[in-house]
């Protein structure tokens, strides 16, 4: 099975880097940029089959280390 | 006063730390291994500055995770200091021994200079040598030092006295112009609740002799000394 894993800055958490993103495609003519929001991806390699077990052993993977929860979301998509 | 230095991959300013800890107390601490999962019987427990895990992740996430980190958690839970400064605060906010979080820094750059300092309390083993609202100059050397916590939690550590030190100008002024961050509320450095873990990071370590730019950071390692010995 394979997993992706989304981690954003929550809203009202600053993002200096997605406003320098913005800041640089504005200065390369993309005017139409609105705010720009940087974050993580990964994608992991999960053992077993049972989709709802890894939806929750994700869950931990996020809340123990892959997101700090005090500035950041995170979502899981799983694979089959 | 006995106290171990912890050595994770990827720190630097373990040395000075270590060298800090011996001029006031006499004592050289113990270099312990990140790796390892017994700590000595010490009265402080110290993690200094550099780039455990090279920031993988985010600054501090891998180290909090290490083998050493349960049994810190562990003797912090039972009242044993622990001292953490820059990466060292990092990894014990990851850690969860201190409240909130360090991220980029807002101008994104890396800034490695002298920054002033408000004293907040001196009702603590870290700061007794230093009086409430003295100014004091050390050093700070990071990227992602910029404190953020819920605002929830900014109002309960205002309440409970947990705000160790603010960024503030050569006089003393909160105004936001000695900020070098970006930190809310020019926070520079928290306690836990029962303030007997901190967090910083500027480097008092750095800022021990005069001849090196300054004495200034010298009083909180005597103050430690002072309160453990």
């Amino acid at each position: 099975m394979k997993a992706r894993v989304h981690i954003t800055l929550k809203h009202g958490v600053l993002d200096p880097q997605g406003k320098a993103i913005g800041n640089a495609l504005h200065r390369l003519g993309f005017a139409e940029v609105g705010e720009v929001r940087q974050g993580k991806f990964i994608e992991l390699e999960l053992g077993g089959s049972d989709v709802e077990t890894a939806r929750g052993r994700l869950d931990e993977m996020c809340r123990r280390l892959l997101a700090n929860t005090v500035i950041e979301n995170y979502s899981i998509e799983l694979l089959a | 006063m006995r106290a171990a230095v912890i050595v994770f991959p990827g720190i630097n300013r373990e040395v000075d730390v270590a060298n800090a800890i011996e001029m006031t107390s006499g004592r050289r601490p113990a270099m312990v291994w990140h790796g390892d999962s017994e700590l000595p019987d010490v009265d402080l427990i110290v993690i200094g500055g550099g780039f455990s895990y090279g920031d993988y992740l985010r600054c501090g996430a891998m180290a909090a995770h290490s083998p050493i980190m349960s049994e810190i958690k562990r003797r912090a839970a039972k009242g044993v200091p622990v001292l953490g400064i820059c990466n060292g605060f990092q990894i014990i906010a990851e850690a969860g021994l201190v409240p909130g979080t360090l991220m980029r820094n807002d101008h994104l750059k890396f800034v490695c200079a002298d920054v002033h300092l408000k004293v907040e309390t001196s009702q603590s083993l870290f700061t007794n040598r230093y009086q409430a609202g003295q100014v004091i100059k050390v050093p700070v050397a990071h990227g992602e030092g910029n404190y953020f916590v819920e605002p929830n939690m900014l109002k309960r550590l205002e309440d409970r006295g947990q705000i160790a030190f603010r960024y503030c100008t050569a006089a003393g002024e909160l105004d936001g112009s000695g900020n070098p961050n970006g930190s809310q509320d020019n926070i520079a450095g928290v306690f836990n609740e029962a303030k007997t873990v901190l967090g910083l990071m500027p480097h008092p370590e750095n800022a021990i002799e005069a001849q090196f730019g300054g004495s200034d950071g010298k009083a909180l390692f005597e103050g430690l000394v002072d309160a453990l010995s």
